[in-house]
């Protein structure tokens, strides 16, 4: 178990991973990949029961994770790397010809993938599956899976939030980063999704609204996620895009666009480096 | 000419019903799945036998074809069924994403194929399933063409682990293949020897080619049927060996034009072994309602069409 400041220095530098990575590779997803970063610092490194030394794709013995969102292949890959299931040094490789790291998540390359991502919406079902699949084969582990809220637009998300609730589901965890942004501009003006904590209660689920920068309330959200009471869990955590870079906060315009070489520095000269770059 | 006797019309989504009861009793780990149509997809018996391995997703196919491959990611062994059109173009973005690209274990079971469905009209009635199906990397597509291979098609479906379609029908047809006869994926069955013409078919007009070959032997002409029962991967070893020594071809099937066995052949042909080849088919255009053997006349998918383009192709070569 990582102390809080353990766990904010981890999340420092995976935020740099992200910079570097998207920088060098020259584009891919950075907005939602930093709005994001404390909550998959904290899954893997406090909440989910995981080793990359006895991964297997089964998922036997431990927790599963699937990145629903898969454009935020950055923040993931870069949690990965730092969590052991790859050397660090292929982060460097995101989205060139030949690499393990795909523009998005695929199966085969490197260990600790599930499930391929990025076709928005399909995410929460496939860990849906994986949590019933446990279920049926008496594993106590769970399955856990990241949403954005622009994803959410999607219509097979509320099939399966049906459908989990009806299976009772509570060994799926799903999380959605809430930072209010998508490609085409805020959400609210794109197309609403409203107030979701109300959506998600209304299918059934166990619902928290936690502060996704904030470890504490990550954690507590992670710990109420744990209830056995027959009901999936929807964490909902209220985030902001670009977070950890000035420039960045709260602008959709970094959704999918990569730095420039000056603008990799500025980002770089705001994130302490805590376990070495790449 | 080898005969073939029918033993008694029947519908092949019953053989795949009856392949997944025996499927659930091989493997513990075979689950049934179904979007509201347990009864048209003949899901009943497996859930009466299997109540727990029986799972209910109601009328929400792409949440069933992602849960799908979540169950197969754990080791489960799931198959989704539904009607042909809800399972492939309904939820063609999750079967690439989630279950080709994804190389997981899940089986299409794809009931109400074609223009057979009948009475309830072109929205349900899909032609282009094959192309869509054929076009993914890696999966395996499965049109057996009478019941007893479509219950020895679900076994072998079942055995092998990958992406699986099969399709089936809801019409009565003939069924005359040997019950016992394993299925094999990837195999051409050629069901009986000739020279002249090889009338390759799939599903439930293999028999419309078997009855063809017959009136041909009558007119003195000698025609080699094979049931391409596996559409992909493609036996193209059988194909380039009877065309070899026949010189011309005849393709039915029921699907449209586009994409379909008839371009499966083509493309085999052309590469290897010109050679004429007419095509039994569906054409460009959606379905309509009707009886099954009414739609079959209409779009000519019998045995006096495949006599007709038979005789056109021997006279190309």
């Amino acid at each position: 178990m990582k102390t809080i400041e353990e766990l904010k220095a981890i999340a420092s530098q995976v935020r740099r991973d992200i910079i570097r990575m998207v920088t060098t590779a020259k584009s891919g997803h950075p907005g939602g990949s930093l709005s994001s970063t404390d909550i998959l610092t904290a899954l893997y490194f406090s909440e989910m029961k995981q080793d990359p030394a006895t991964w297997r794709r089964d998922a036997l013995g431990q927790d599963a994770f699937i990145p629903s969102a898969g454009h935020l292949a950055p923040v993931y890959y870069a949690v990965l790397a730092r969590a052991g299931y790859f050397e660090p040094a292929k982060l460097g490789t995101l989205r060139k010809f030949g690499t393990d790291l795909q523009g998005h998540p695929s199966v085969g390359h490197v260990k600790g993938i599930f499930q391929p991502s990025g076709s928005l919406g399909q995410g929460l079902a496939a860990a849906a599956g994986i949590a019933l699949g446990k279920k049926l084969q008496g594993q106590p582990e769970r399955a856990f899976v990241l949403l954005g809220d622009g994803e959410s637009e999607e219509g097979e998300i509320w099939e399966t939030a049906m459908w989990a609730a009806h299976h009772k589901l509570d060994n799926l965890v799903a999380m959605t980063d809430w930072n209010g942004m998508q490609i085409d501009g805020p959400i609210e003006s794109v197309t609403a999704v409203g107030e979701l904590d109300e959506k998600w209660l209304a299918f059934g689920w166990d619902v928290i609204v936690a502060d996704g920068h904030d470890f504490e309330s990550i954690l507590g959200a992670f710990e109420l996620a744990r209830k056995q009471d027959g009901k999936p869990k929807m964490i909902l955590f209220k985030t902001e895009m670009g977070h950890g870079v000035d420039f960045m906060r709260g602008n959709h315009g970094w959704h999918g666009k990569a730095p420039s070489a000056d603008e990799c520095a500025a980002a770089l000269a705001q994130l302490e480096e805590t376990l070495g770059d790449f | 000419m080898k005969k073939y006797t029918d033993t008694g019309k029947k519908d092949t989504r019953s053989g795949f019903g009856a392949g997944l009861v025996l499927a659930g009793r091989e493997n513990p780990k075979v689950l049934a799945l179904t979007a509201d149509l347990k009864p048209s997809v003949k899901m009943g018996d497996f859930a009466k036998e299997f109540p727990d391995r029986f799972v209910e997703c109601g009328i929400a196919e792409a949440n069933m074809v992602g849960v799908a491959s979540g169950l197969a990611v754990t080791g489960m062994v799931p198959f989704c069924g539904s009607f042909a059109e809800f399972i492939t173009g309904r939820v063609y973005d999750q079967i690439r994403q989630e279950v080709s690209y994804g190389n997981t274990n899940v089986k299409l079971a794809s009931s109400h194929a074609g223009i057979t469905l009948g009475e309830d009209g072109a929205t349900h009635q899909t032609m282009e399933d094959i192309a869509l199906m054929r076009a993914l990397p890696g999966m395996v597509v499965l049109v057996p063409c009478d019941y007893n291979q479509t219950v020895q098609a679900t076994l072998a479906a079942a055995r092998y682990v990958g992406p699986v379609y099969i399709r089936f029908g809801r019409p009565s047809v003939p069924n005359f293949t040997d019950p016992d006869e394993p299925f094999e994926i990837g195999k051409i069955y050629n069901m009986n020897p000739g020279t002249d013409v090889t009338l390759v078919a799939t599903g439930h007009l293999v028999w419309e080619a078997l009855q063809a070959a017959e009136q041909l032997e009558a007119e003195g002409v000698s025609a080699e049927v094979l049931n391409v029962a596996t559409i992909k991967p493609f036996d193209s070893k059988a194909l380039l060996e009877s065309v070899g020594k026949t010189g011309c071809a005849v393709v039915a099937e029921e699907h449209n034009a586009q994409g379909g066995l008839g371009e499966a052949v083509a493309g085999v042909l052309a590469a290897n072994r010109p050679a004429p080849v007419e095509f039994i088919n569906g054409g460009d255009r959606f379905g309509e309602s009707g009886t099954p053997a009414q739609l079959m006349e209409a779009y000519g998918l019998d045995a006096a069409h495949i006599v007709a383009a038979a005789r056109k192709a021997i006279a190309r070569k």
